[in-house]
């Protein structure tokens, strides 16, 4: 955590959430929460069904609006930012896409420059180089001229991934990102993640169910209850059965797995 | 890794330029087609005009010499009655077809066109309140009343729709179509009351229901096509937004556009597109329904080129609708045009919608 405290004194955090009261008509589901993440971190944000981290990424794309406390992106509160400038700090990768049209797989990752275009303005070599490098890194130039319609839910999440890539942008919050893909698919995906977070210093924010890979590449986690931050800090502080057993209140053994140097959940009945 | 990018990168660009030139010549035969169906429809009718005629006279604006010595009537029936009818019946059609499009991209409803939503009924509604106040013939600084009443009826059919077919200020898919048939079957029934309280204009008000160009001049070409330069030069300043909304309206907000500003503002240009072409021409139905899935097909769902594609072909199918509806009874009656793009259009919707069935099952 050192490199990312010492940056936080040059530049603002790259997400700053505080004291964020968030909900739906009446229903207040997000109750005063508050963290901030150092550029360049890499941060699994978890919990059960309920907690709110749904409601968290909508308030951090300024979709559910605040009722209190207020969130910052890279320094500028997300109210005062138009959804374009938005778009260019922070690209969100969505579970599903249910898009209705037959647009090629290439054509959808392309969408992701969007906020990068001027009306109209050709594309640039810059966006297509852009969109060359989400569809390498995600492996999805294959898929290029298929419809998204046509390919399967997990090829599917690649293509919104490398949409996401496209955007360039220095922040990436995936929603359940990779909820369908082959557990070698996961892998390589956190892999670039990693290999980005590492190399261009992007910051990541994982909402995810999945403890387990969580674990396996998150270098800090936040776990959400009840709308309210129940535990947040570096994986080996937080990752233990305490912590885990009033979350899910349910048994949970946690052990060191040597090959990958890494601590890895179990469940227990 | 970086070689492996820029290996990608001329692999995805060849296939683009490959494309190119068909898509030059699929342009090209869009056109070649209108100007072809123009041309043949032109000499279509009782009033008998050779086509060499047409042809010179069609050129006698660049070329004034070609028109000498060509008869007085003939000239005026081409120039006059006939193309005036077909660029009306071209500009409708484009006009339906461009509401049509925009929208199945802002509603993602691919069953949501001018008809279905009630838009144009609305439209007629407001037509008829103008014409039984005797307001049809009014002009407010060259501008007819009736376009702006249709305007205003449209408005009307599409505010009732957006409060019928939408929960907590979001409109749901499914739900609006449905709005839209029971708003435009309760504005039918306003206009055939509309139409027993005042016996003399019952000729003028059934055309709205049925749709026709008859009769029709340049002035009314005048008459809409500033509305239609307007809207659909409104509508091509969006097209990447509307590509995007299709990705639903969370993830196209993500990615940085204004949703709802968008929506509003397409819903209402393509309103006031259908007005103005219900205001001329009366309901003309399955144009704005069809087209823009023929279109879809022919060029790709991607509206830069879709909404160029679905106003051309619109255009086409109504210019040749209407020749057929003036041409096909011998004695030498008009049917409605509606009936004819109904007849055209109606089984090559069910061709579309098996289409789609199998489609899904091969899913």
């Amino acid at each position: 955590m050192l490199p990312s405290s010492a940056q936080k004194k040059t530049a603002p955090p790259a997400v700053n959430v505080s004291e964020l009261h968030c909900g739906y008509s009446g229903n207040e589901v997000l109750k005063g929460v508050s963290f901030s993440v150092g550029s360049g971190e890499f941060v699994g944000i978890l919990g059960p069904n309920g907690a709110g981290k749904s409601t968290l990424v909508l308030a951090l794309s300024g979709i559910v609006p605040a009722i209190g406390g207020q969130i910052e992106i890279l320094g500028t509160g997300v109210e005062r930012l138009s959804l374009r400038e938005r778009a260019r700090r922070m690209a969100v990768i969505a579970q599903e896409s249910d898009m209705r049209f037959p647009f090629s797989c290439r054509e959808v990752v392309e969408m992701g420059r969007y906020p990068h275009r001027k009306r109209w303005r050709m594309e640039t070599p810059d966006d297509a180089e852009a969109v060359e490098k989400a569809l390498c890194l995600t492996d999805t130039a294959k898929l290029g001229e298929r419809s998204i319609g046509a390919v399967s839910g997990g090829e599917r999440q690649r293509v919104l991934m490398a949409k996401s890539l496209a955007q360039q942008t220095p922040i990436i919050v995936l929603d359940e990102a990779t909820s369908a893909m082959d557990i070698n698919r996961k892998l390589q995906i956190f892999k670039v993640l990693a290999k980005l977070n590492l190399e261009k210093n992007l910051t990541v924010l994982a909402v995810s169910h999945d403890i387990n890979l969580a674990a396996l590449f998150c270098r800090r986690m936040v776990f959400l209850k009840e709308g309210l931050i129940e535990a947040d800090g570096p994986t080996e502080e937080v990752l233990t059965e305490q912590v885990l057993e009033k979350i899910y209140e349910t048994r949970v053994v946690v052990r060191e797995i040597e090959a990958a140097g890494k601590r890895q959940v179990f469940f227990l009945p | 890794m970086s070689e492996a990018a820029t290996d990608e990168r001329t692999g995805g660009l060849r296939p683009r330029a490959h494309v190119l030139p068909w898509r030059i010549a699929l342009w090209s035969g869009f056109v070649l087609a209108i100007i072809c169906a123009a041309l043949i429809s032109s000499g279509f009718g009782t009033f008998k005009t050779p086509y060499d005629s047409i042809v010179k006279l069609w050129l006698s604006p660049f070329f004034p010499d070609l028109a000498f010595g060509i008869d007085d009537t003939i000239s005026y029936i081409v120039i006059h009655v006939r193309l005036a009818r077909i660029c009306l019946a071209f500009m409708v059609g484009c006009a339906l077809a461009l509401a049509g499009t925009v929208y199945q991209g802002v509603l993602l409803n691919p069953l949501a066109d001018p008809f279905t939503l009630g838009i144009s009924t609305g439209a007629a509604f407001g037509a008829s309140i103008a014409i039984l106040l005797g307001l049809g013939s009014l002009h407010f600084f060259g501008v007819s009343a009736l376009p702006a009443a249709a305007f205003a009826g449209a408005l009307l059919a599409l505010y009732l729709v957006y409060l019928l077919g939408s929960q907590e200020g979001r409109i749901q898919i499914v739900t609006v179509v449905l709005a839209g048939i029971i708003v435009s079957t309760f504005l039918s029934a306003m206009i055939s009351l509309i139409k027993s309280l005042n016996e003399e204009s019952v000729s003028t008000i059934v055309f709205w229901i049925m749709g026709s160009l008859s009769g029709k001049s340049w002035a009314h070409v005048m008459l809409i096509l500033p509305y239609i330069i307007i809207g659909g030069g409104a509508i091509c300043c969006f097209t990447r937004e509307l590509d995007l909304l299709g990705l639903g309206d969370i993830q196209a907000q993500q990615l940085g556009v204004n949703v709802s500003r968008v929506r509003f503002w397409m819903l209402l240009m393509a309103s006031m597109v259908t007005a103005s072409a219900v205001a001329v021409s009366g309901i003309i139905g399955f144009v704005g329904l069809v087209i823009p899935h023929l279109a879809r097909l022919a060029i790709g769902p991607r509206h830069k080129l879709l909404i160029p594609a679905a106003a051309l072909c619109g255009g086409l199918l109504v210019l040749v609708s209407d020749t057929i509806a003036r041409t096909i009874l011998p004695g030498g009656e008009e049917i409605p045009v509606g009936v004819v793009t109904a007849i055209i259009g109606g089984p090559f919707f069910c061709f579309l919608l098996l289409r789609r069935k199998k489609q899904l099952h091969l899913q």
